[in-house]
């Protein structure tokens, strides 16, 4: 399967991504390997085999439903651009 | 041409937890912007989730309660969309393997008979922060309190047919929440949100029309107005030839109208992948019967009981189970007092008169269970009349000593002295000679009039079946 300079321009919008012209051939070329491994892959009967979700063959661990963490909003509006009011301020979203 | 409803809904369903889903913040409802928002919600690099148990048992007893399938290994995805209310530029969610799988809940028609919906499933995710477009130097605020709190989406079948039957759904979820006590679920605050999926056809087809989802509809009156709203739309886009969009539309409730939100993505870009700082959720049965065993008697059950152990019609006791809270305050009024059915009339109808007047909540009330069944017993023992247990009943909501204090300071005591009545009775023979003389000519229903003179002479105090005994015995 191979994937066209117009499909990579539409994952990279999504992924907010900036690809220029040159890079979006290079990319598509470079992707389109890719999912030629992935074809080939698909080709082993699967039929059997649990669906892996994580490399781990292992258990999430829980945590107790406790509030450790303290209000530290002052602190870490230092790192932000802009806050006001106590509020991030990002620029205007458009609904 | 004749259309069918077919109506789907998603309901998004704050669990109360104390901490978020993945963090440790707090999760207070109206704390101020951003003091509960640290750094792993704010998605500051090298920060990793740490999955919240007590989110992992509340999901698990809601399915439970609805006879749902329980996945014995569920699985977190990444669901990719920016916005600035996700700084991390993801949603975590489930996507292939939901906590909750397939279940069904029972709803009461107004014909009195019942429909099975099913719930296709309910899955964890985390809720996203606040956006406020007020005017910031131009700029948006960003409130980041409510991201990462703990969601239960629940999904429905389309197995509902019109506005009334999703109203009725949604109620008997919210009712099995408040039950499970997983969620304060309330809608105008946000921690029960519904989003529906609505569709019509031909009467008889079998295939489904295109559908258009409503979102923003935040009161359980607003989802029949903006199911209904939609389904004329729709009809009209039909009737003029039109198709309908699969799109999604914003219910506006100030002009009672749905709006096309024209969204520039279109669907399955979400570009879902399991969540690599997860692993997965794994459940055995030991655990499932352990939280099982904390399943309350939920609404429908209690309702079957009230109606063989109490003698409730199945619509009073309908009626009293809505809330837990309702049922609870019922079932000691009705076992202090003795007296089932009047427990049940004094709290389904003046008790629930007074909360509406006050949009009180039942823990907000003057008169608690205790209370309201000494004054039902008091009935009972012919202290007081039905009719002067009303009067006692207003006089307990400003006045918080005991209702016999009350009862004896107000002088609302029956009279049930014969010697008092008697005179009474006399009193009113000899001021109404025209009613005696109907009566003694045969006219005996003129009696209740002569019964109604005696009561108001005594201000409501005299005991009504005394009056009129003596009465029927001085008039023969």
């Amino acid at each position: 399967m191979a994937l066209t300079k117009t499909e990579v321009e539409k994952i990279a919008h999504l992924a907010r991504l900036h690809v220029s012209d040159v890079e979006a051939e290079e990319v598509a070329k470079g992707v389109s390997d890719i999912l030629a491994l992935i074809d080939k892959m698909q080709s082993v009967d699967t039929d059997n085999v649990e669906p892996l979700a994580h490399p781990f063959d292992a258990a999430q661990k829980l945590r107790p439903d406790v509030v450790t963490e303290p209000d530290r909003r002052d602190e870490l509006q230092q790192l932000a651009p802009q806050s006001q009011d106590g509020l991030f301020l990002v620029p205007k979203v458009i609904e | 041409m004749q259309y069918e409803t077919v109506i789907g809904l998603e309901v998004h369903v704050q669990l109360s937890t104390e901490s978020k889903l993945f963090s440790g913040s707090a999760t207070t409802f109206g704390a101020e912007p951003n003091t509960q928002a640290n750094i792993f919600d704010l998605a500051l690099p090298g920060t990793l989730p740490v999955l919240n148990e007590k989110a992992v048992a509340m999901a698990v007893k809601f399915g439970l309660a609805i006879g749902a399938e329980i996945g014995k290994r569920s699985v977190f995805d990444r669901k990719n969309y920016f916005y600035p209310d996700l700084p991390k530029g993801y949603q975590v969610s489930q996507l292939d393997f939901p906590t909750v799988g397939k279940g069904s809940l029972t709803i009461s028609l107004e014909d009195g008979s019942e429909k099975i919906i099913g719930v296709t499933r309910a899955h964890m995710e985390e809720d996203a922060g606040k956006s406020l477009h007020e005017d910031y130097q131009g700029m948006t605020g960003i409130d980041l309190n409510r991201a990462g709190t703990p969601l239960l989406e629940i999904v429905s079948e389309p197995d509902l047919r019109s506005a009334k039957e999703a109203v009725a759904y949604l109620k008997k979820l919210h009712s099995i929440i408040r039950y499970l006590d997983i969620s304060d679920a309330i809608m105008a605050q946000g921690s029960m949100r519904c989003d529906a999926n609505v569709s019509i056809r031909p009467v008889g087809q079998k295939e489904f029309g295109t559908r258009t989802e409503i979102k923003n509809i935040n009161s359980f009156k607003f989802v029949e107005k903006a199911i209904n709203y939609e389904v004329q739309r729709q009809k009209d886009v039909l009737e003029d030839g039109g198709r309908i969009v699969q799109e999604t539309r914003l219910y506006d409730a100030d002009k009672d109208e749905t709006r096309s939100m024209r969204s520039k993505e279109v669907a399955n870009d979400y570009r879902y992948f399991p969540e690599p700082d997860l692993l997965p959720i794994v459940i055995d049965d030991a655990y499932i019967e352990a939280i099982r065993a904390t399943l309350p008697e939920l609404p429908d059950r209690r309702a079957a009981r009230f109606v063989s152990d109490y003698g409730l019609s199945e619509y009073d006791a309908g009626v009293l189970v809505a809330t837990r809270e309702m049922a609870d305050y019922f079932e000691t009024t009705a076992t202090l007092s003795g007296d089932a059915k009047l427990a049940a009339n004094w709290v389904s109808q003046d008790l629930q008169a007074l909360l509406n007047k006050h949009s009180w909540e039942l823990s907000d009330s003057p008169i608690q269970a205790e209370r309201l069944a000494t004054l039902i017993q008091r009935i009972k023992d012919n202290t007081i009349s039905g009719k002067i247990a009303k009067t006692v009943f207003e006089a307990m909501l400003d006045d918080s000593s005991d209702v016999d204090a009350i009862i004896e300071a107000k002088g609302l005591k029956q009279v049930t002295d014969s010697g008092a009545l008697e005179s009474l009775v006399d009193q009113v023979i000899v001021d109404n000679p025209d009613q005696v003389q109907q009566y003694r000519d045969g006219k005996v229903q003129v009696i209740g009039f002569l019964v109604g003179q005696c009561m108001q002479l005594s201000k409501g105090k005299a005991n009504p079946a005394q009056v009129n005994e003596i009465l029927r015995s001085k008039l023969s």
